[in-house]
């Protein structure tokens, strides 16, 4: 517990400020399925952008560009909604990748 | 302006100069008609309030949590079963700090099945880290509820505020109530200042963030220094309030010719008003007898309740609802806040008027009368008005 912050020093509410728990809680390890993006079947529609709960799926310039696999928790949403079937869930230990 | 109007015509009227910017509510009798005052308001144009029809009481509560963490100023009332079902979220906007106030209209809890008043329902929130305050008349549910914004939106408190008015005997009567001029009202209510609203997209944040072990002990530590404040801004703004309305509101309590008496009741609610006869008439007759009328059950002002109470013989504490397998929470209360003081008077605790039972003058006479007759302090119940 040392060099945890006191109760007097906590934000009211436990308000966290955006972006600070980003590098402390890297959710990805809870992970059972992983998303697999086929980038060759993608429209860029951005649905999965839209609907993702963990802000993981990466964008550029209106443009999907990856997944954020160190907050991706796995939960499948960005494969449901996808109109294209571009993303695919599989076993995390399956060892198959990306391919963008 | 004084009117005849019914307790929920008074607390809708503070709702109504309070003019939040989300009412969310579902209706439960006796409630329900706060609700529909409030939606008849919204529908002929006297308030902007995002009125939202909810699908149950816990909709209706997450719907505040949202609407208040956005950066709203938000209100709710409910009752019984709906308190009940809306509690798990009373402790999250508790814990979030979210200035939510909320009328309850005092119901027995059931089974059996019952829709008259005790104060079960707002036993059941007594942890919920809610402020609670208890009114005695139509009259003090309209005052309390504008006062209890300005508690709940303090920054040192920043806490839900439940504002209790028993079930039928003053939802639904007719009493004069004096109201504010509405301009008198919304300057004392003032311009809400929302804290890290969810809707200022140019400084994201988040609410309701996970805290493990290492940091749940001290946000629930914070949020009791938020209760510790209460009392010093509650009557910060009573003093404010009984200056511009000119009532005699002073003190975290009403005591009823209690300076000088042997003989005390202490009692929350409508029924301090039937015990003020009680108390006239054996004053009357030489008795000398007193009452103490907490406005402010939660916080719980201990020490100022000692205090009032230490000179006394025999004090009964009324309970009106079972905490069932020991004693009454009010007397638990009363008891705990008496321990530390080396003279202390004897303490009974009464259970009274759960599911509607009426309680009468006659009845708190004979509660007064049985007093004198009490020995020691009892750790068990007697009963008003029951069937043996």
């Amino acid at each position: 517990m040392a060099g945890l912050k006191g109760w007097r020093e906590l934000p009211l509410g436990g308000v966290v400020l955006g972006g600070t728990a980003r590098e402390l809680n890297k959710t990805g390890s809870w992970r059972a399925e992983r998303p697999i993006w086929y980038v060759e079947k993608c429209i860029h529609c951005l649905q999965c952008w839209l609907h993702c709960p963990d802000n993981s799926i990466l964008v550029q310039g209106g443009k999907m560009t990856g997944i954020d696999y160190e907050h991706c928790k796995g939960c499948g949403v960005c494969a449901a909604i996808c109109p294209k079937d571009a993303i695919a869930m599989v076993p995390e230990r399956s060892g198959e990748c990306a391919r963008p | 302006m004084r009117k005849a109007i019914t307790g929920h015509k008074a607390v809708a009227e503070a709702m109504r100069q309070i003019e939040p910017d989300v009412v969310a509510v579902y209706p439960i009798t006796p409630q329900s008609e706060i609700a529909e005052y409030y939606a008849e308001y919204v529908h002929n144009g006297l308030v902007r309030t995002e009125l939202i029809p909810v699908e149950s009481e816990h909709s209706a509560l997450s719907a505040c949590v949202g609407a208040a963490a956005a950066g709203g100023r938000v209100i709710t009332a409910t009752s019984s079963q709906g308190l009940a079902l809306l509690v798990e979220v009373l402790y999250i906007a508790a814990g979030l700090r979210l200035p939510i106030v909320m009328a309850l209209a005092n119901r027995a809890l059931s089974a059996p099945i019952n829709i008259h008043c005790d104060h079960s329902d707002a036993y059941l929130a007594r942890d919920s880290g809610a402020i609670q305050i208890f009114a005695e008349s139509a009259q003090e549910a309209y005052d309390y509820m504008l006062m209890a914004q300005r508690i709940a939106e303090d920054m040192r408190v920043r806490l839900p505020v439940v504002v209790n008015l028993d079930g039928f005997t003053l939802t639904h009567t007719v009493q004069p109530v004096d109201l504010l001029d509405d301009a008198v009202a919304k300057a004392f209510v003032g311009e809400y200042k929302p804290y890290a609203p969810l809707l200022d997209v140019e400084h994201p944040v988040t609410w309701g963030a996970f805290a493990m072990t290492d940091y749940y002990f001290e946000l629930k530590r914070a949020q009791q220094a938020g209760m510790e404040a209460a009392p010093a801004v509650f009557l910060e703004v009573q003093r404010e309030f009984a200056k511009i309305a000119g009532r005699p509101y002073a003190g975290f309590f009403e005591a009823y010719k209690l300076a000088d008496a042997e003989y005390v009741l202490v009692v929350l609610g409508s029924t301090a008003g039937t015990a003020k006869v009680a108390v006239d008439t054996l004053r009357a007759r030489g008795m000398r007898v007193g009452l103490l009328k907490p406005w402010l059950w939660r916080p719980f002002p201990a020490q100022e309740v000692a205090a009032a109470l230490a000179h006394a013989k025999v004090v009964a504490v009324l309970d009106r609802a079972l905490s069932f397998g020991t004693m009454g929470a009010l007397f638990e209360d009363v008891a705990a806040a008496l321990y530390p003081l080396e003279k202390r008077p004897i303490l009974v605790n009464y259970i009274y008027g759960l599911g509607g039972r009426d309680t009468t003058v006659p009845d708190l006479i004979r509660v007064f009368e049985e007093l004198p007759h009490v020995a020691r302090t009892e750790w068990a119940l007697r009963y008003i008005g029951l069937r043996e």
